[in-house]
């Protein structure tokens, strides 16, 4: 398969002269593979600065941020699943009714005396199966994704409300158990009073795979030609309904381990709304995190970046004295700014 | 194996529509190993439909496809790339936003076990490849967006690309438009040393010359139908396949009689 190609003798003259002009640097080269992700770093940074230093005594201080730590992994996991979806030229508008959806699968099969990290793995598998039905209707019902995984959001919370009765599921017992801490252990970082919670290390690790998966490996190579040109790709002989059910699936497993996380930082109660909220946070933040929204390329770690930031707004506004209400307001600001920073990292190359 | 000059693939009644329009009627179509396959027709009568349904991208609403005399089934991309059939498509089929390493190797990507691409050898033969090839300018190296290059230097990807597998057969859409005359003279050098080897091309053109110069045979399609077809020997030169042509363009039929005797 790798065998040297046949090459002709060529009867041009052996010295042919080097076209030198515009060798990139590396540093540009650098910027232009990596800046949309720079410019999320950046985002949260200012963003950061902006608020602490109104309230510089609080910021400072490293306990301030375990609240935070706590609540920004389901929004992590589900904005870097989501950059798959994106960059694959589909929308997800489903992935909250999953998270809901799974939720209550979780705690149903606790109920049923089943160990918290079985029944989180059954409950994954699970959001991976609802993931692989929209795909499929997305896909082979050859639906707009918008639309089609708008509706299935409605049909599938609907669904989740008819089971449930419109009642929480709760399992106070099973707060303090090993598959509990698993989940919410926290650990001390040092003397520093900052207490890193277990669901954000798992967090990080779920980064981190996103990004070899994302970048190296075929599955995620293939999700970027995809949504670059599906033609070219199908010409290529990728499989491209493949691929897209695929980012489905994935969502879908992401919105599952968010449910899990979910219910499980709220002290085992489940609601039958959980999920619903991050909706609109989980697509700005895939959008601020710098992943432009006509697909083909995004940035894993800007997603990260993204989420940090949305996830920090409501909290840092509160604790930088603006009231309450000025939230919505600053959410929009950061959104709009980012998407003009992220501009100058180029528009779409066609 | 296929002995040189036997057929390697075989397209038998092939029909396409799209909707109304029959793009291809029943088109059959042999492609011998060893030869280059001039491919010749109007704009419209179905050239890039035909190549596209051997390239398994168009599935044909009728008729059969034989690789090596065998029937392949289900006829997919993947199935023709792997039944050793490449091709440089009209619209190239490229992806603007990703570099001339992963458009080279789309579709084709070189991992290890665990589908993880291993990049440093992907760089290393798309090297190989493009200085083979005769990239030599330096504005641009594996690692730049295809998205930035000029057309020629894109056709040059997709015809690496197609290059690179040492497929048995290849298929070239108009692949010397929008090309210098050196790079023309290149991409016919490339078809010459394919041929050389023993591989097999089909090479589309409208420049009637050109392809005279360099293929073995003729296949003239018209509105979706084969007109007809012959060696090189049958004709007495590119003018008069182009005499032909026009005969053919106008009143929708060529005196092929000198060709009876040698099809
Ligand atoms: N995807 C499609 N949908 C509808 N009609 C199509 C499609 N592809 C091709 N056609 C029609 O089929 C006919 C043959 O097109 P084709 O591209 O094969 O021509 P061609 O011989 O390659 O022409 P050219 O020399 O201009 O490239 C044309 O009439 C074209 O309009
Ligand atoms: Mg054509």
């Amino acid at each position: 398969m790798t065998d040297q190609i046949v090459i002709p003798d060529t009867s041009a003259p052996k010295t042919v002269p080097v076209d030198e002009r515009g060798e990139q640097s590396r540093w540009l080269l650098f910027y232009r593979r990596n800046g949309r992700a720079l410019n999320a770093f950046l985002t949260f940074m200012l963003v950061w600065a902006f608020f602490a230093s109104n309230n510089p005594t609080l910021f400072l201080i490293p306990g301030y941020y375990n609240a935070f730590l706590f609540s920004v992994p389901a929004t992590i996991i589900i904005t870097t699943a989501l950059v798959f979806v994106i960059v694959s030229g589909e929308l997800d508008l489903a992935f909250p009714s999953v998270m809901g959806a799974s939720g209550g699968m979780f705690m149903s099969l606790v109920l049923l005396d089943i160990p918290i990290l079985p029944a989180a793995a059954i409950t994954m598998a699970g959001g991976a199966l609802i993931g692989l039905l929209i795909g499929a209707v997305v896909v082979y019902g050859k639906i707009s994704s918008l639309v089609a995984t708008l509706g299935l959001n409605f049909f599938i919370v609907g669904l989740v409300n008819l089971i449930a009765q419109g009642r929480n599921i709760e399992s106070r017992e099973s707060v303090g158990t090993l598959g509990y801490r698993f989940f919410t252990g926290r650990w001390a970082l040092g003397d520093t009073g900052i207490l890193i919670p277990n669901h954000f290390i798992i967090a990080l690790i779920w980064v981190a795979f996103c990004y070899v998966l994302f970048t190296y490996h075929r599955f995620g190579r293939r999700v970027q030609l995809v949504g670059d040109n599906p033609d070219s790709a199908r010409q290529m002989g990728i499989n491209i309904d493949r691929i897209r059910v695929g980012v489905f699936v994935f969502s879908g497993l992401a919105a599952a381990l968010c449910g899990v996380i979910l219910v499980q930082t709220a002290n085992m109660v489940w609601f039958p709304t959980s999920g619903k909220a991050y909706l609109l946070i989980a697509l700005a933040a895939v959008f601020v995190g710098g992943t432009p929204t006509w697909g083909g390329v995004g940035t894993i770690f800007g997603a990260f970046f993204g989420a940090l930031t949305i996830t920090l707004i409501p909290s840092g506004a509160v604790g930088a004295g603006f009231a309450g209400f000025w939230t919505d307001f600053m959410f929009g600001m950061v959104i709009i700014l980012t998407m003009i920073a992220h501009r100058f990292s180029g528009a779409r190359v066609r | 194996m296929v002995a040189a000059g036997e057929p390697i693939v075989e397209m038998r009644n092939i029909v396409k529509r799209f909707g109304s329009v029959e793009a291809l009627s029943g088109v059959s179509m042999k492609v011998r190993k060893g030869e280059v396959l001039g491919l010749l027709g109007d704009n419209g009568a179905g050239k890039s439909t035909l190549v596209k349904t051997l390239a398994g991208v168009h599935d044909p609403d009728e008729g059969e496809i034989f690789v090596k005399g065998q029937l392949v089934s289900p006829w997919t991309p993947l199935a023709a790339r792997n039944a050793g059939i490449e091709t440089v498509f009209q619209d190239r089929a490229l992806a603007p936003q990703h570099s001339i390493v992963t458009n080279i190797f789309m579709g084709r990507e070189i991992t290890n076990t665990f589908g993880l691409i291993r990049v440093q050898r992907q760089v290393a033969e798309a090297n190989r490849l493009m200085r083979e090839i005769g990239f030599t300018s330096k504005v641009f190296n594996p690692d730049s967006t295809v998205g930035h290059l000029s057309g020629g230097e894109r056709q040059g990807v997709a015809i690496a690309r197609a290059l690179y597998n040492n497929a048995d057969v290849i298929v070239l859409d108009e692949p010397t438009t929008s090309l210098s005359l050196t790079e023309t003279q290149k991409v016919f050098r490339f078809v010459e040393a394919v041929k050389e080897s023993g591989r097999t091309v089909v090479f589309i053109g409208h420049n009637i010359y050109h392809v005279y110069d360099i293929a073995d045979r003729f296949f003239v399609i018209d509105r979706g139908r084969e007109a007809f077809e012959g060696p090189k020997a049958a004709f007495r030169g590119a003018d008069h396949l182009i005499e032909m042509m026009h005969q053919l363009a106008e009143t929708g039929s060529a005196d092929v009689s000198h060709l009876q005797a040698t099809t």
